[in-house]
Order: C-alpha cells, then structure tokens, then sequence
C-alpha cells in the first residue's frame, strides 16, 4: 500500500518531503534565531549561539534519559543555555572585549563541553518528545509524515508572535530595542546598558538551548557529536536575512529548513548525484543572500544602530 | 620593555587562569587535576617522541594561525582556515597524484595549488567584505561549511580513488613524493614551512611599508582611504596570504602525514588556529611559541584518554576555557599599574 502510494505520488513526492522537512527541520532554526533575534536587538552578536544549541541538545538528552520526562530535558536545555548566554554576556561586558571573538570562543567552549559530558549518552536511548498527527485524515504514507508537527514548533510559531508583539507594544521590549540602537540614549534614561545586553543574551541563550533539545529530543531524535550542522551558525546570517523582525525570522527558518531538506529528498526519489552539494545548500543560500542584502556604503534597514557586524 | 612583559604576562596569565579552571572542572567530575596537568606535561613535552607528536600538530597550526593573524592586521576576523586547509589539501593532492617528474618538481606544485586554493578560498570572504559590506567572520564560517560539502563531494564522487573502499580517499600521492623527516629526526619538513612562513609575514608585517599600510587599514579605514592607500587591494592581499598559509597547511598534512586527501583532514586545525592567533595577539612571531604550547596540549589528548578513561573532548574544553580567559584578559591591559609607564 505504503509503496503503492509512493509511486502514485512520483515526484511530487520530493515537494511534499520538502515541505515536510521545513517544519520538521526549521524548529530549531526558529528557537536560535528568535534567541538570536532578541540578543541582537540589545546591540549584542552571539556567534557561539552553535555551542549553545549543542550544549541544549545533550543537556536535553541527558535528562531525558536520567529522569524519563523529554519535557523536563526540553527546560534543562534552556536553563543550559541561559548559563552559556550569560557567561557570553558577563564577559562581553568587560571593557575592550569584542564579541565576536568570545562568540567564537563560546562555540569552542559549549561544544567541547558538550562532547565532554555527553559521550555516556550516545548509546542510551531517552525517551523523546511525542508528535502532533495533523494528518491522520490521509492514506497516504508521505503526507501523513509530512504533517507530523512537534509541539515545540507550534511553541516556536507562537513565541515568534509574541515576540514581535512585545518588541513594539511593551516597555521591556522597547527598552531592549532602546539599548541596541543607542546605548547612550538608554543610559540618560537611567537604563543599565550592560544589565540589560545581559539579560538579553542570557534569555537567547535560553531560546537557543530548546531549539538543541529539539534536535536530540525529536528530529533526528538522538544524541551524537555530528548532531548539528551549524544551525546556530546559520541563524546568525538568518536574523540579518529576516531584518531583525521575529516574524521574518519565522518565515526564514521555514524556508531554511526546507533547504536543508532537499538532499535527503532528492536521494529517495533516485538523485544520488551531488548529494553533499546539496547539504551545502542553505549556507550558499545564506551567503548569496547577505551578498545581495549587504551594502558596503549604507547600513541595513532595520538593524540595531549599536550592533557591531553592521557597522 | 614594560610594553611586552605586559603583552607577554597578561595572555601567559590568562593561560595560567585557563589551567586552573580547567584543574576545576576536572575536580567536578572526579578526575585528581595535579594527574591531569602532569599528564598533560608528559603527554606534550615528556619525552622525546611526546616532543615529536607536539611538533607535528604545532605545525599546521602555525600557518592555520597566520590565516587569522594576517586578515587581522587589517582589522578583519577571519575564521576561514579550516575550509581553506581542506581545499588545499585536496588540490595538493589532486595535483600531487596526476603530475609525473621529480618529487621536488611535484612537493613545489603541490604547494603551489594548495596556496593558490587556498588563498583564492579566503579571498572570497575579504571581497564580499570590500565590495559587499558582508561580515567577514560570519562569511568566512559559512565557507568553512561550504568546503567541507566541497571536500566530501569530490572525496567521495569525482576525485575517489576506487580502491578506497571503507574510507574515501583520492588517490596517493605515492611515497616518493612524501615530504621526509628533518635529518636525525623523527619531525616532518613541513614544520619548517611553517617556522618560515610566520618569520617571514613577520618582516612583512612588522618591517615593510605594506604590513604598515596593512596595519593602517585596520586600525582606521577612512584614514586609510584618505591617505590614498589601496584599501580593497591590501585586504584582498592580506586575506590571500592567510588563505595561503591556510592551504600549505593542507598540502603539510596530506604530504607529509595522510599521503591522500580524506576525511581524516577535518581534525579542526583550522578553528585552532584562531585561537593560537588571539593568544598571539596575531603577532606572527608570537605565533611559534603559542602553537608549540597548543600543540603540546592537543598532543596530550591520546594520554588524557588512556590513562584517566577522559573522552577526547578534554583537550576542546581546555581550549574553549582557555579563548575565554585570553579575551577577558584583553580588559586588564593598561590596567595594571606595575605596567604603566611613570609618565602616562
């Protein structure tokens, strides 16, 4: 039946697996970059949003196996994340310490501790998170995979919402958005700069720790060293892709996720070819979009005045 | 004076602090430190064949270490020397496999395409830089990805030597064109490509009117651009020799170690380097001793693994604790009053 189906869907199989894919493998992608999102628009880069997501997914794991509940592995991600955001955001705060810098070396940092802690865990299996069956009403196999939705996604779709809703309707929104685009401003307003930039990138690192657990805790739903594939990494270029807005940001980790689904798909309907050029696909997508976005002479529309990669 | 004891003690201080974090750490999860660093000690600088394992990996991290140190006289971060060190690694063994004559004539082509590959590679961050305004350290990261799906594509499809069976691997070079050993020593050539390299972009930075107008561009651009310097060109340049040194690491590697381009390349030399660059202050000269120091640790790793059961993600730990403490060490500089010259 299941390969009947297949054949009758023929190549609109690899649209629908796309599809598929971009909500499957978009959820962490909405996490990092919303944490991204709100670090950057208190006038803050955390390039080492890649060690964060890593340090999620295996803190994730590990107390999912340790304690059997995913969704208590799903909060200590975020607490493991919170810690890596505000250890970025402390240092940062240190005068003549670049952030970009410590971005790096808090990738070297999350992933090695990561790694370091995690290696009794790549065997065990945990318990994972369950998914939402939105389409039971089909027969056929692929759709109904397609639209298997996690909860975490629906949480993410929300938090997008709410997140651009609290940017332009309440005071803590606009006072982080205050502090990036103009730190003096913030401090004659009496506003803590460093307090809040803290804080900041403390609550993305929290974003970004979920968005891990997602990886190890449903898709691809294990925890190994090679989980990630620069995902973290990827939403810093997809915050500058979606101007800083979480709603863009939404919609770009959709479309970033259906990228990454391509390769896979292609090879199930026969095109082996290129396979690893495909996997490439949503970096080069990621670099000829800041490429054609970027402008040497002015900065970009809608980025925080005191965010130092766009200045 | 007072200057260096303070640009020598403040990153040797940092390192001290890293040490001791570390020795922390490892207290947490139960392992005794004083073993850990006297395993460390043993495992890098012990003996002499500890000595020879260090030297080996000090050695592609020198010139991944040049291709952040170069770029950062221009005041750019560049984080591109891991794709630039596979790529040239794979067009040195290309060319390594299908050019015929005197294994000098072909060690010399090898390097050559693997700086030209690699220098090309970098480059390609610094002109999206100068003609785009794109962030260099996020372009240069995203290449890295972009190389390694480069690297695996033509490892395994195009450049697949069929009889590699369970590990893709291009063809051999074959074992005349093999860089040798340092006489009476068990210590590959390479490493002297490396020594030289920093001296030279050492003279080049520090002694010549380019590194001056290179060191110029970076500390500001638009009184660069007002005094007429050719500002794309010397950024350009600056990525171009990183992305060379990058690539001769490569060639250094599947020369002189793997003798074929696969995936045992990938070993993160290139991220090292980065971090051997901040330590160095991306002063090239500075750059010797520092990868000796990194590569004694990375050295150490194997001994961590057999005798205290640690997984090898210690020597990554260290090393992220160690970025740390380097940058937030940068904020003590001109702080401490033992430095400052009476006069200030």
């Amino acid at each position: 039946m299941a390969v009947d189906a297949a054949q009758a869907l023929g190549l609109w199989g690899v649209p629908l697996a796309v599809f598929g894919g971009a909500i499957r493998a978009s959820t962490p992608f909405i996490f990092v970059s919303l944490g991204e999102c709100l670090t950057e628009k208190s006038g803050r880069i955390n390039l080492g949003l890649e060690g964060t997501l890593v340090m999620g997914a295996m803190g994730g794991y590990g107390v999912s196996y340790l304690t059997g509940n995913p969704w208590l592995g799903v909060l200590a991600a975020g607490l493991a994340g919170c810690l890596l955001g505000l250890l970025h955001g402390v240092v940062c705060s240190l005068p003549r310490v670049n952030d970009i810098a410590v971005g790096i070396g808090l990738m070297l940092l999350g992933t090695g501790v990561a790694f370091f802690l995690g290696k009794p865990f790549v065997q065990p299996r945990a318990p994972i998170l369950p998914a939402l069956h939105l389409g039971a009403w089909s027969s056929i196999a692929q759709v109904r995979a397609a639209l298997e939705v996690n909860v975490l996604f629906v949480i993410g779709a929300l938090l997008a919402v709410l997140l651009h809703w609290g940017f332009v309707n309440t005071r803590v929104g606009l006072v982080v958005r205050m502090v990036g685009d103009s730190a003096d401003a913030a401090r004659a307003m009496g506003y803590s700069v460093g307090r809040v930039r803290i804080l900041s990138t403390a609550a993305g690192g929290f974003l970004a720790g979920v968005g891990g657990s997602f990886l190890s805790l449903y898709y691809p739903g294990s925890w190994n060293e090679g989980l990630s594939s620069g995902q973290g990494l990827m939403a810093v270029a997809l915050v500058i892709f979606a101007r800083w807005s979480p709603l863009r940001c939404f919609f770009a980790a959709l479309l970033f996720g259906g990228m990454g689904a391509l390769g896979p798909a292609l090879q199930s309907v026969g095109v082996t070819s290129g396979y690893y050029l495909f996997n490439a696909a949503p970096y080069v997508l990621t670099l000829v979009i800041m490429a054609a976005s970027c402008s040497p002479r002015r900065t970009l529309a809608g980025a925080p005045g005191e965010l130092s990669v766009t200045r | 004076m007072q200057r260096t004891a303070e640009a020598v003690l403040i990153p040797v201080g940092a390192l001290c602090a890293a040490l001791l974090l570390f020795g922390v750490f490892m207290l947490l999860v139960g392992k005794d430190p004083l073993q850990v660093y006297a395993l460390i000690y043993k495992g890098g600088f012990g003996s002499s064949f500890a000595w020879q394992s260090t030297l080996a990996r000090a050695a592609p991290m020198t010139l991944t270490a040049l291709c952040a140190a170069i770029p950062a006289q221009a005041g750019l971060v560049i984080i591109g020397a891991e794709g630039a060190l596979l790529l040239g690694g794979l067009a040195a063994a290309a060319v390594g496999s299908s050019v015929a004559g005197a294994p000098l004539l072909v060690q010399v082509c090898m390097a050559l395409a693997a700086m030209v590959v690699g220098g090309a590679w970098v480059m390609l961050a610094g002109a999206l830089r100068h003609l785009r305004g794109v962030n260099e350290t996020i372009s240069s990261l995203l290449l890295n990805y972009i190389a390694i799906a480069l690297f695996n594509h033509l490892v395994e499809g195009p450049l697949r030597d069929p009889a590699s069976l369970n590990k893709p691997s291009t063809l051999p070079i074959g074992e005349v064109n093999m860089l040798g050993n340092f006489p009476g020593l068990d210590v590959h050539l390479g490493l002297a490509f490396g020594v030289v390299f920093c001296l030279l972009c050492w003279v080049l930075v520090r002694h010549t009117s380019v590194g001056f107008a290179l060191r110029i561009v970076g500390g500001n651009v638009r009184a660069a651009r007002l005094a007429g310097l050719p500002v794309g060109l010397l950024l350009l340049g600056a990525c171009g020799l990183g992305g060379a040194a990058a690539g001769l690491a490569g060639m250094v590697e599947v020369a002189a170690v793997h003798g074929a381009a696969n995936a045992s390349l990938v070993a993160g030399y290139g991220y090292a380097g980065v971090l051997v660059s901040f330590i160095a202050r991306h002063n090239p000269l500075a750059v010797l001793p520092v990868a000796l120091l990194l590569g004694g640790i990375a050295a150490s790793g194997g001994q961590l693994q057999r005798h205290l059961d640690l997984p090898d993600a210690s020597v990554l730990v260290l090393q992220g604790i160690a970025f740390m403490t380097i940058l937030a060490a940068e904020s003590l500089r001109g702080k401490l009053r033992w430095f400052t010259p009476a006069e200030a």
